[in-house]
């Protein structure tokens, strides 16, 4: 059928939709709900670790094949430094932009290396907004509490608890920089109500507010002239006699040569997984979002926590196949955004944590009651003229700028029609485990933002991530930064993955493929 | 999965792909109507490694110039954002050597004549509106430049929120200025200087520098699992 015919459902049903409150599942619910259908327990799609830190732990097959992978670097490699600094932060996005910030202000001596460009990121893309618990009638302690009722009370407490405390401070040091979050009329930041959070929390900056992040830190790391390395992709970390983290190696993109760095200090922020792919789902991420980071410092003996979670999105684009995968911001449904089946009807809290959204997504699409495509993708609508109707002719476009053009380039007008959702591969719920000053467990390895674990526990709750970003971000900049003073550099030696080449061989070199991945082979073969 | 012929959108176009034909860079290529511009060098085997970044037309790393059949005008897209159609020949921006001041924000004295000693060809704007014209994101770049010239830094910060830096506007422009990066001044001086301090923002870092929240994190952190699961479900 034609779009706008089987739109109509969603325009004639919408009045009646309005005076409908739905409540939340109750504890019990939920956990069948997310049991049943969400991707995360779909056994099949999962296998145990064979070898390493975290051998006998599963996780999804596509990362577990990638950390059992063996290192394009061979032992005989040339390891004279071209560049020996302070603390080496790898990654361009949030996390490493503040941890390069932190630890350059600091004084070290800086570089920051990155894949693509500075900034080409997951962070640039963060529309939804920042959690931090600024309004009178909420509390860095019910900020903490939401969050674990959102990670299922698996989130590690102290990571948590400085996350929390830390966010105000956060908060000042962005607007000192000149990030412009959004304000009431008294002057005091304005906040938004976000899934899964019992109070309004969400600093934003128009739907714009991983951009605006990005383009203040991005421009102030150039400010302050933090030695750049860009198209730089790690492909191994360089470790000492005791094991400890002494700098690594890059791979540059524009000519394949191999550029080693020495560092005192090395603090991966490489961000997520998404362009994995994970069990054949979309993703929101960016080009570069391969789980890099999880590779180098599994192969250097640290520890992975959580790494059997992922977030699926409830509202990846499904329409039109330009999208597919693309986000439609969370916003929509705090605002009052309904998700409506193809009979018409809600189904679900539009506002209640991500995985329970998405599984009930899932649920009604696996029922039946899903909306086509004829490229096989199928999901549910998300009424986005509601907002309109609700508060005002122009809401979408004034409160939603960025989804309103994405989709206005493709002749959708999101004001006037629903869009079409199901749930996109979103975010690495865990990562590499560190301690509340983002060190793992291998000396002068430090790990920030989506490639760490522990903090957002089984799920996490939108918002937190940008702010983990930069609180950890700092923490790690400042710790390094403290800490290189009275160190001197270490030998640069291959050791770790001598022993990670024994073990693999031990397991028989089970998985056969180079990792880090670097970028998903997207060009296509012509034979 | 139970199968429903009514709910299926009709799109002919994926049901049987239709091939256009493109020039990508001067190179003639056919690839299905419909698919991103970044997609369809993928679709013709090119490895895109500079040009692409978080493929959600937030990061303007994929700045592309393109002309549609016949059509003498050449316009701007970003790559990951713009679907092809027959006839389309267009090729990506390289990076272009703009000139960033640099400053330390913070320290400032007076951001709004200091503005002209960062970027002394900001004034010197001829209006051409050539930079307007070359945004993808449609911001009206030209007003903003003299917004900024004339002191009107909110409006600018305001105007600019959409910018993605892709850096369109800045190789057209005849006065050598690159607007977005004197609007990126000018936005984080409005934020740094000239807007009001949250009030409620020092209250509540006082607050918790004060340990105002000891006394309940105390009570939080010692709960047992059975009684902080508790504790959450009382929170709504
Ligand atoms: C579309 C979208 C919307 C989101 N919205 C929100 C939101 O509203 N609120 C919120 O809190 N969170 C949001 N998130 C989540 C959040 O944006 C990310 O979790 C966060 O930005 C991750 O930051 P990061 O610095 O850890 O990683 P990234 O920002 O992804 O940066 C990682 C960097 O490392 C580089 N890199 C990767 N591998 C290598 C390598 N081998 N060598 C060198 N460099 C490498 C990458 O190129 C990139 O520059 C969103 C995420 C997405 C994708
Ligand atoms: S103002 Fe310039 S840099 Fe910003 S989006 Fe428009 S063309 Fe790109
Ligand atoms: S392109 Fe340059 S000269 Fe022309 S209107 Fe824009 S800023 Fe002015
Ligand atoms: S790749 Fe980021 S805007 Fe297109």
């Amino acid at each position: 059928m034609d779009i706008h015919a089987l739109q109509q459902i969603v325009h004639k049903t919408r009045d009646a939709r309005r005076q409908q409150t739905l409540s939340k599942f109750s504890p019990a619910e939920r956990d069948q709900l997310i049991h049943k259908y969400h991707p995360d327990f779909r056994a099949s799609a999962y296998r145990p670790i064979r070898f390493g830190p975290n051998e006998g732990d599963k996780t999804v097959v596509e990362l577990a094949t990638l950390l059992e992978g063996d290192s394009s670097i061979q032992d005989h490699t040339d390891l004279t430094a071209h560049y020996t600094c302070d603390v080496l932060v790898i990654g361009g996005g949030g996390a490493g932009c503040a941890a390069a910030l932190h630890a350059h202000g600091a004084g070290a001596k800086t570089i920051l290396a990155t894949k693509l460009r500075l900034g080409d990121s997951n962070s640039v893309m963060a529309q939804g907004g920042m959690q931090i618990s600024v309004a009178p009638e909420d509390s860095p302690v019910t900020h903490f509490i939401d969050t674990l009722k959102g990670g299922h009370m698996q989130n590690d407490h102290a990571l948590l608890k400085v996350m929390v405390e830390d966010g105000p401070s956060i908060a000042k040091w962005l607007l000192e920089l000149g990030v412009l979050f959004d304000r009431q009329a008294d002057g005091n930041l304005h906040v938004k109500k976000g899934g899964g959070s019992s109070k309004p929390r969400l600093l934003t900056c128009s739907d714009y507010t991983g951009l605006e992040i990005m383009r203040v830190l991005k421009d102030e790391v150039i400010n302050q002239k933090i030695q750049l390395l860009e198209f730089a992709a790690a492909i191994e970390l360089l470790s000492g006699e005791a094991g400890n983290c002494t700098g690594a190696i890059f791979k540059d993109l524009d000519n394949q040569r191999h550029v080693v760095v020495a560092a005192k200090c090395v603090i991966l922020a490489t961000g997520g997984i998404g362009r994995l792919h994970i069990q054949g789902f979309p993703t929101s991420n960016h080009y570069g979002a391969t789980g890099d980071g999880l590779c180098l410092s599994y192969r250097m003996g640290a520890k992975l926590d959580h790494i059997d979670t992922f977030q699926y999105h409830p509202s990846g684009a499904v329409y039109p196949e330009q999208l597919i995968g693309q986000l439609v911001t969370e916003g929509i449904r705090s605002e009052g955004g309904q998700l409506v089946n193809a009979k018409g009807e809600r189904f679900v809290n539009e506002l209640d944590t991500r995985d329970v959204v998405s599984s009930s997504i899932i649920r009604e699409c696996e029922e039946g009651r899903g909306i086509r495509t004829m490229s096989g993708r199928v999901g549910v609508w998300l009424d986005t003229p509601l907002l309109d109707v609700e508060h005002g002719p122009g809401t979408v476009e004034k409160h939603f700028p960025a989804m309103m053009l994405q989709f206005e380039r493709f002749g959708i007008d999101i004001s006037k029609d629903p869009v079409l959702i199901y749930p996109t591969l979103h975010y690495q719920n865990g990562g590499v485990k560190i301690d509340t000053n983002s060190e793992t467990n291998v000396k002068n390895l430090f790990v920030a933002g989506e490639a760490s674990g522990g903090l957002h526990g089984r799920n996490r709750l939108m918002g937190n991530s940008l702010l983990d970003l930069m609180v950890y971000g700092k923490r790690s900049g400042l710790t390094a930064a403290g800490r290189v003073g009275s160190m001197k550099q270490g030998q640069l030696t291959l050791k770790h993955l001598q022993r990670f080449r024994a073990d693999a061989k031990k397991h028989g070199n089970v998985s056969g493929v180079i990792s880090p991945m670097i970028l998903p082979a997207y060009t296509r073969k012509v034979s | 999965m139970a199968q429903d012929d009514t709910n299926v959108i009709d799109q002919p176009e994926v049901m049987t792909p239709r091939m256009v034909t493109i020039e990508i860079a001067g190179k003639k290529v056919d690839v299905p109507e419909g698919i991103t511009v970044v997609k369809a060098m993928w679709y013709a085997g090119m490895d895109v490694v500079r040009g692409v970044g978080c493929l959600g037309g937030f990061c303007g790393a994929c700045a592309t110039y393109y002309r549609t059949k016949d059509d003498p005008k050449v316009r701007t897209c970003l790559a990951c954002q713009m679907a092809v159609q027959d006839g389309m020949s267009f090729t990506m921006m390289p990076s272009f050597p703009a000139r960033k001041a640099t400053y330390e924000i913070q320290k400032l004295k007076d951001p709004k004549q200091d503005l002209f000693n960062l970027y002394p060809e900001a004034p010197l704007c001829r209006n051409c509106n050539a930079c307007t014209e070359a945004c993808p994101q449609k911001i009206d770049v030209r007003e903003g430049v003299w917004k900024a010239v004339f002191g009107d830094f909110k409006s600018v910060s305001e105007m600019f929120m959409d910018c993605v830096m892709c850096g369109m506007c800045t190789p057209v422009c005849i006065a050598d200025i690159a607007p977005n990066l004197v609007a990126l001044y000018v936005s984080r001086a409005q934020g740094a200087h000239f807007s009001e301090k949250p009030v409620g923002l020092d209250t509540r870092i006082k607050e918790i520098q004060d340990g105002q929240y000891n006394e309940e994190w105390d009570k939080v952190l010692k709960m047992s699992e059975k009684e902080l699961a508790e504790h959450c479900a009382t929170v709504k």
